[in-house]
This record gives C-alpha cells, sequence and structure tokens, in this order.
C-alpha cells in the first residue's frame, strides 16, 4: 500500500486534518474528539509546547507565553508587518535584525513564525498518527490563494520542521471547490469566496469533465476576522477609557479577555438580533455593552466591502460577468455573518452554496487532493487541479522598473526565459531581482530575491548570452536556473532570498531535533525521580535501624515493605511519572515513621513531615526534587 | 522560492521539431508513452509543433482547449507524484510547457507575437520595458505616430494638454471632457475593428505558408507587425486618456 497522505488546512484561527475514507474526505478528530485545533501555541510553566484547545487558557492567563494567528506573519519581514503589531499582541524578540526572518517571543524563548505553525502541524501529526496508529509523514497543505512566494515558502518550511513531507501547496479556495466538486460533477463556472480568520480570496474556476480549471484568483492576504475582532476590541476599549476612565489597552491579560468577549458576541450576532458583551476587568469592575446586529453590521461595512475590489478584479481577469456565474462557494468561519451572505449574493446575483461547514471544507478538499496525488481513487478519478499563480511575477529592468515575465492568473506550472547579456568588456556577474507583484515599479512589489549570475566567460561586453529560466512549479513556488549559452556553460547562481529561512536553518528546526530535546527533559526527570527514590529508600533504611521502627504495628511494616518494593521496581524503569507516584506513596506510608523518629519535642512542630524531610541529616545532599526543567 | 543550479533547462528551439507522430500527426504521442503512459523527456519543439499544429495563425480553439485538458491528465505533476524524480522533473517540465504554449497559443495577439517572434520579428511591442522605464522616469517615448492615425493623435494631444493646464489652475471643463471622452471612445472603436483587420492578415500568412510562397510570407508579416505596432500605440494613447481623465 501507497504512503498514506493527508490534507492540513493550516488556518490563521483553527486547523485541520483529514483524509479520505473510501470515497468520502473525514476530518481527523483530536484525542479530546473535536475536529478543530485553535491554531494558538504557547508555553506552560514547565516550558512545554502546549497547542491547541489547551493552548488557549494560556492567552488570558499568561499571554505573553502564547500566541495566535501566527499565519499573519508567515514569509513576512519586519517591515511588512507594523500594521500588525499596532493590532495584534506579537512580541518581537528584542534582537531582531532588519532582512532577518521574524522571530516571536514566548516567555523566555523565540521562535520563528514557521516554527510556530510547526508546532500546529505537529499537533495534527500526532492526531493523524493516533488516528491509524501509524506514523503519517505526507501531507497537502493548504494556503490562501493570495499567498506570496515567501508566504508559500514559508508554509513548507514549517511543514518539514513538522516531519511531513509536503507533497502539493493547494489554493484554499481551489481544494473547497475539490470538496464541493466531489458531489456534484458537472461543468460550470464556479467562484468560491473565501473569508477567513484572516485572509479572503476568490477564485474563479472552470469545471470541465473532473478538471478544475482555475480562470482567476484574487484576495488580500490580511482580511478576515481577526480584522473583525480588532475593530470591536478598539471599540470596547474606548468604552472603558471613557465612560469608566480606564486604560487597559497595555494589559496583556485584559486584552486577551476582551478580545474573548467580542468573539463570543460576534458569534452570537450570526444567529441572534443582539447579544451582551460583558468583559470583567481588573479590579472587579464590570464592562457591559448592548450590540444589536443592525448596529454590528454598521460597524464591520467597511471591513466586508473590502471584499468586493477583489471580487470585481477577479471577475475582470476571467473575462466574466457576475451572472455568467453558475455556483457561489462561501468558505471560511466569517462567511457565517449574514451580513457577508447579503454582499455576496448582491454580487453574484446568486444564492451561494452553504451546504458544508465552512470550517471544515478546505481541509476536506486537501485530503481529495491528497488522494489524487497518491494515485487517486474511484471517487476522484478523473479529477484533476489546474490552479494559477496570484501574483505577477517580474524582474527589475533599468529604472527601477517591473519587467513582469509571468502574468498573474497563468497556469501552473508556468516557466519564462529571459536573457541576459554583459554591459562591459570582460564582465563576468550579472545581479537579478526578482519580483512579484502588479505594480509598476520594482519599489512597490514584493521582493523575491536578488541573485547574482556567477561565472561568465570572459568575453567582450553584450557577447554572453545568458538564458535564465525561471519555473513556477504545481505549488506556486518558484525554480530558477541559469546557462550561458555561447559556452553552454551552466551559470552559477548566488541567491539572496529577500524574506525566509535557509535550507540550512530549516534543517536545524526540524522538530526531530525538538522531539530529542524533549527526550532530554524526559531523561532528566528520570534521573531526577530516580536520586530522589534513592534519597528516600536510603532515609528508610536509616529510619529501620532507629527505635521508631520497633513502635509500628506489623500491618504498618508490611504495608511499608510493599511500598519500598514497589519503588524498588519502577525506580529502574524510564518512566518518571511512575517513580514519582511511588515516591509519593512511600512518603506517606512512612508519614507516622518520620514522625516518631522526632524527637518528642520536635516531633509536634514537625508534624506532617514527610520521611526526608524529617530526616534532617541527609537534606543538604539531596538532590532538590523539582529542578527547573530547562531544554533547548 | 528555490534555485536549482543543478540542471540546464532546453528552451524551445526556433527550428521545428515535430513532435506529433510522423504519420498520423497525433501530437500526443510525443509527449507520454501510449503504451504504459509515462511521460517522455521535452523534446526542443516551439508552442506550436507542441500540439502537433504547423505554424499557422488560424488556429481552432476549441480543439486546443481539448488537447490541453487531455495533455493535462497525462504530464501535470499532481498525476506523476509517484514516479520516480526524474520523470517527476519532466513531468514538470512537459506541464509548464504546456501551460505556455496554450495560455500562449489560445490568444489572438499573443499567438501572433510569439509567431513574429519565432519568425526572428522584433516588435516595438516587444520595448515595453523601454516605455514603461519612459514613464516611470516621466518622460516621454518617442513613437512613430503612425501616418493614419497623425491629425486625430494631433488633436487629441492638444485636447490632453489642455486638460493637464486646466487641472493644474484647478479649473474643470465639461465641454473637453466630452470631447475627450468621445474622442476616446472613438480610438477604442479603432482598437477592437485591429482584431478583424488582423484576421486577414492571418489568412494570408497561412495562404502563403501552404504555398510556401517567402515574398507573400514577408508582406503578411510586415502587415502584422505595422498592426500590432498601431495596436499598442492606440492602447497607450487610450491609458493616457484615462490618465488624464481620472478614470
Amino acid at each position: 500500500m501507497t504512503d498514506r497522505i493527508v490534507g492540513i488546512d493550516l488556518g490563521t484561527t483553527n486547523s485541520l486534518v483529514a483524509f479520505m475514507q473510501g470515497d468520502r474526505p473525514v476530518v481527523i478528530p483530536g484525542a479530546d474528539g473535536v475536529n478543530l485545533v485553535p491554531s494558538v501555541v504557547a508555553l506552560d510553566d514547565k516550558d512545554q509546547i502546549i497547542v491547541g484547545n489547551a493552548a488557549r487558557k494560556y492567552l488570558i492567563e499568561t499571554p505573553e507565553r502564547a500566541v495566535y494567528s501566527i499565519k499573519r506573519l508567515m514569509g513576512r519581514g519586519i517591515e511588512d508587518i507594523q500594521q500588525e503589531l499596532k493590532l495584534f499582541p506579537f512580541r518581537l524578540a528584542d534582537d531582531l535584525q532588519t532582512g532577518e526572518v521574524l522571530r516571536i517571543r514566548l516567555g523566555e524563548r523565540t521562535f520563528t513564525p514557521p516554527e510556530i505553525s510547526a508546532f500546529v502541524l505537529r499537533q495534527l501529526k500526532r492526531n493523524a498518527d493516533r488516528f491509524f496508529n501509524a506514523p503519517v509523514t505526507k501531507a497537502v497543505i493548504t494556503v490562501p490563494a493570495y499567498f506570496n512566494d515567501a508566504q508559500r515558502q514559508a508554509t513548507k518550511d514549517a511543514g518539514r520542521i513538522a516531519g511531513l513531507e509536503v507533497l502539493r501547496l493547494v489554493n484554499e479556495p481551489t481544494a473547497a471547490s475539490l470538496a464541493y466538486g466531489l458531489d456534484k460533477k458537472q461543468n460550470g463556472i464556479v467562484a468560491v469566496y473565501d473569508l477567513g480568520g484572516g485572509t479572503f480570496d476568490i477564485s474563479i474556476l472552470k469545471l470541465h469533465d473532473g478538471i478544475f480549471e482555475v480562470v482567476a484568483t484574487n484576495g488580500d492576504t490580511h482580511l478576515g476576522g481577526d480584522d473583525i475582532d480588532n475593530l470591536l476590541i478598539t471599540i470596547a476599549l474606548d468604552d472603558i477609557r471613557g465612560d469608566m476612565g480606564l486604560d487597559v489597552s497595555r494589559d496583556g491579560e485584559a486584552v486577551a479577555t476582551i478580545r474573548k468577549a467580542v468573539i463570543e458576541a460576534k458569534i452570537a450576532l450570526s444567529s441572534q438580533p443582539a447579544t451582551t458583551l460583558e468583559v470583567e476587568l481588573p479590579g472587579g469592575k464590570h464592562y457591559l455593552r448592548k450590540i444589536a446586529r443592525e448596529q454590528f453590521e454598521q460597524l464591520i461595512q467597511p471591513i466586508i466591502d473590502r471584499t468586493v475590489g477583489p471580487c470585481k478584479q477577479a471577475l475582470k481577469d476571467a473575462g466574466l460577468k457576475p451572472e455568467q456565474i453558475d455556483e457561489v462557494v462561501l468558505v471560511g468561519g466569517s462567511t457565517r455573518i449574514p451580513k457577508v451572505r447579503v454582499l455576496v449574493e448582491a454580487m453574484f446575483q446568486r444564492k451561494p452554496h452553504t451546504d458544508l461547514n465552512p470550517d471544515e471544507v478546505v481541509a476536506l478538499g486537501a485530503a481529495v487532493q491528497a488522494n489524487i496525488l497518491s494515485g487517486g481513487s474511484e471517487a476522484t478519478e478523473n479529477m484533476l487541479l489546474l490552479d494559477v499563480t496570484p501574483l505577477s511575477l517580474g524582474i527589475e529592468v533599468a529604472g527601477g522598473v517591473t519587467d513582469k515575465i509571468i502574468l498573474r492568473n497563468s497556469t501552473i506550472p508556468a516557466s519564462a526565459t529571459q536573457h541576459y547579456t554583459t554591459q562591459v568588456d570582460g564582465q563576468t556577474n550579472v545581479a537579478i531581482h526578482v519580483l512579484q507583484g502588479e505594480r509598476e515599479l520594482a519599489k512597490d512589489c514584493r521582493s523575491l530575491a536578488r541573485f547574482e549570475l556567477k561565472g561568465i566567460p570572459s568575453m567582450p561586453a553584450g557577447i554572453p548570452r545568458v538564458e535564465v529560466k525561471f519555473l513556477i512549479d504545481a505549488n506556486g513556488i518558484l525554480h530558477v536556473s541559469a546557462r550561458e549559452q555561447r559556452s553552454g556553460k551552466e551559470a552559477e547562481i548566488e541567491v539572496q532570498p529577500s524574506y525566509g529561512l535557509t535550507d540550512e536553518q530549516v534543517e536545524s528546526m526540524i522538530l526531530d531535533s525538538f522531539d530529542s530535546a524533549e527526550e532530554d527533559f524526559r531523561e532528566r526527570q528520570v534521573i531526577e525521580a530516580r536520586n530522589e527514590a534513592g534519597t528516600i529508600l536510603a532515609a528508610l533504611e536509616k529510619g529501620k535501624r532507629s527505635p521508631a521502627w520497633g513502635q509500628l504495628t506489623s500491618a504498618e511494616k508490611k504495608r511499608i515493605a510493599k511500598l519500598e518494593k514497589a519503588l524498588n521496581e519502577v525506580k529502574s524503569e524510564d518512566d518518571y511519572q511512575a517513580i514519582r507516584t511511588a515516591i509519593d506513596a512511600l512518603n506517606q506510608g512512612t508519614m507516622r515513621l518520620a514522625e516518631l523518629m522526632m524527637d518528642s519535642a520536635v516531633s509536634t512542630a514537625l508534624k506532617g513531615k514527610t520521611m526526608d524531610q524529617a530526616d534532617m541529616g541527609e537534606g543538604p545532599d539531596a538532590p532538590h526534587p523539582v529542578a527547573k526543567a530547562e531544554f533547548e | 522560492m528555490v534555485i536549482d543550479t543543478s540542471k540546464t533547462i532546453s528552451a524551445p528551439a526556433s527550428g521545428d521539431t515535430t513532435a506529433s507522430c510522423w504519420s498520423c500527426g497525433d501530437m500526443r504521442a510525443a509527449h507520454f508513452c501510449h503504451a504504459c503512459g509515462k511521460v517522455q523527456p521535452p523534446l526542443p519543439v516551439n508552442y506550436f509543433s507542441f500540439f502537433g499544429l504547423p505554424r499557422k495563425l488560424n488556429v481552432d480553439v476549441l480543439r486546443l482547449e481539448r488537447d490541453f485538458y487531455e495533455l493535462s491528465r497525462k504530464l501535470h505533476p499532481d498525476l506523476n507524484a509517484r514516479a520516480d524524480k526524474r520523470e517527476q522533473e519532466w513531468s514538470l517540465e512537459q506541464s509548464s510547457l504546456l501551460n505556455d504554449a496554450y495560455r500562449t497559443l489560445k490568444d489572438p495577439i499573443k499567438r501572433t507575437q510569439y509567431l513574429l517572434r519565432l519568425e526572428g520579428v522584433e516588435l516595438e511591442e516587444q520595448s515595453k520595458t523601454a516605455t514603461e522605464k519612459a514613464r516611470a522616469s516621466g518622460e516621454v517615448k518617442k513613437q512613430i505616430v503612425p501616418p493614419d492615425l497623425l491629425e486625430e493623435v494631433f488633436e487629441l494631444n492638444m485636447q490632453l494638454e489642455e486638460l493637464r493646464m486646466n487641472k493644474k489652475m484647478g479649473e474643470h471643463d465639461p465641454a473637453l471632457v466630452k470631447d475627450l471622452e468621445a474622442h476616446k471612445a472613438q480610438f477604442e472603436k479603432k482598437y477592437e475593428e485591429l482584431a478583424e483587420e488582423l484576421k486577414g492578415h492571418w489568412n494570408r500568412w497561412d495562404q502563403a505558408v501552404d504555398r510556401n510562397n517567402g515574398d507573400e510570407r514577408r508582406g503578411a508579416l510586415d502587415s502584422m507587425v505595422d498592426l500590432l505596432n498601431r495596436r499598442s500605440y492606440i492602447r497607450n494613447l487610450v491609458r493616457d486618456v484615462n490618465e488624464a481623465l481620472g478614470n
């Protein structure tokens, strides 16, 4: 049997893993039975990584040790996240240099966005491993259609760090269409409107006998439910400042509490006409505010209106009028908002489909794509996805102008060749600046990389002819290769990626090394527990020789012997928790012995102390029972 | 972004390597094996020969689409994800070639430009970089005005100048704006008409290919170059008017 490939939706707010069970894609639940894994990562007080639902409480309790919506920072540099920093409690590392990959502080440690995403992916991988009772190593991961090269690469890196071979990055709206298309094998034009937690995509597809051909896509990688939350938080903070004279905007815990409350209110307003926002503030004061749906809709109108432009552009690029769209599909949690549905219906002049759960449909589609990649099945027979690159690829030419060489909405894989020559005699290097975006000037486009063609044979100016091939693969990721045509020599390329991790950095981050750090942590725990067991057993031997021993009943002695035996048995095993349990039991069982051993004068004062505490002579040499865990 | 220096990719050569069965003309034979379905290494083909088409400009777009879908079902990397590394590389190259070829040939203008390039013609259109550079630096790129447009362009430029002056002075002349809009509409109409005219040149070219008539071929090429230049000139003009009007 071929390797199992899972489909993963690595979302801004929630992540899911799914696979094809027979002819249907299904979501794999976590150990808690829940399908959605919140994309929240936290460090607990033992510096252990906590992911998902369990991590959510840390957002409020220890916000400086927790992070959410990390997807917003994937593949981005410090200069393009200034806006996010105002709205999100991201804590950047203090020593961050310009041009360096971002690092986020969690407690005392720092992590890059791909590493944080990798923690989420690893949780999903564990859920899948547990479900299949076998390790899963291959995955299809979805990304917003409008993600650029750097954001895609960062997502792929996250997969690698999590120990997953990422066979394909699939665009989220396209994946959703696959999940829908499974049921309705029909031909026609479909528009997928995907408004998630942090990103918005619109994709227009042509369905033709199982071929899902994307004809145009557009979007905004910084538009989603988060923006609605932030707007409501800002209003609440203003209210609290105005009405109560209290500025809690710098209080991480208070802001996190308000955030939780506004999200609940937002969700409630999708099904009820009004709700009350209620927040308990530091000092015990309560902030109460009634919100009517109508009022909420007015507030969010400017945000959801931002989806109109990309939709119009996608229609224009596809050469279609709204009435030519046969079906509209809604994806993403934010499309549960009735006002969003009204907007979509008005724009495309038809009622959108909502039959599949908008939170799950992307993961389900990823599972369908995973099935296609693994050779297909009866259900996916004849299905093929032809996706496009969302952004034009260009190179900088004289005057700081972008020369577009692969236009947006080109079906991928796509390629372009460019020819370069030298400007002066004997020149052996040529510099190339690769850009992504639609703007005319290079400075307004996204810089992907600068690279230098080296080792061009020394010839008079203008004679060398270096052919550079740019190829965007089926993941939407750019590959570059070069050849000097006169000499037939391959030109060497030296790359300076504008954003992103180097291969070496990714290698060093792979979570196996993190797992081994956890392994180290466990080993240390075992050693410490064994030491402690040795201490208490030694103290017991001493006690047996003391006159106090004779004062115990035979039942007490028998019980102590049993507990001693139990501790001796688990002591040699690697389970530190079992050793600790046995230590605790023996401590409890020898409580009376410890008391009796005390001098009657001190015995009253030391009542309730345990064996090794009573044996003060050994105290200073005993290892600290819970040494602070640290691992790197 | 991934940089790969380990391989060189052969670009479509300018000579026509036939990518079709020598006997029945079926181009699929060149790209994947009919017996086992395996993807074949890419041949040095041009976009026409990739689809087994002659170097002619009248193309049956529906048939092209059908062939595109059929070849996609064989060549796409998704369907070769389990093949060995070498086959996966061929699949990637073949399907990017397929996509590039389809994208170029299905569009009448891109198809024409591509043919001209294959025939060794460097189009004015090709120097769009220079145009954009000039725009970026705020200079006016020197372009030869197509003679038949000379009068209208002259008038239009006067009006544009006037409009810009008005803007500077903070004045608004609705009559002038209306005039410009009318002018623009005229040029847009001309632009549309060029598509019809182009088809005439296509026919001339295709017939010349059939008859293997070198003079006719050159004549057709020259007419197409001239037409595309006029087209890009009008397009720039319309863009300038739109910009001036703030559209």
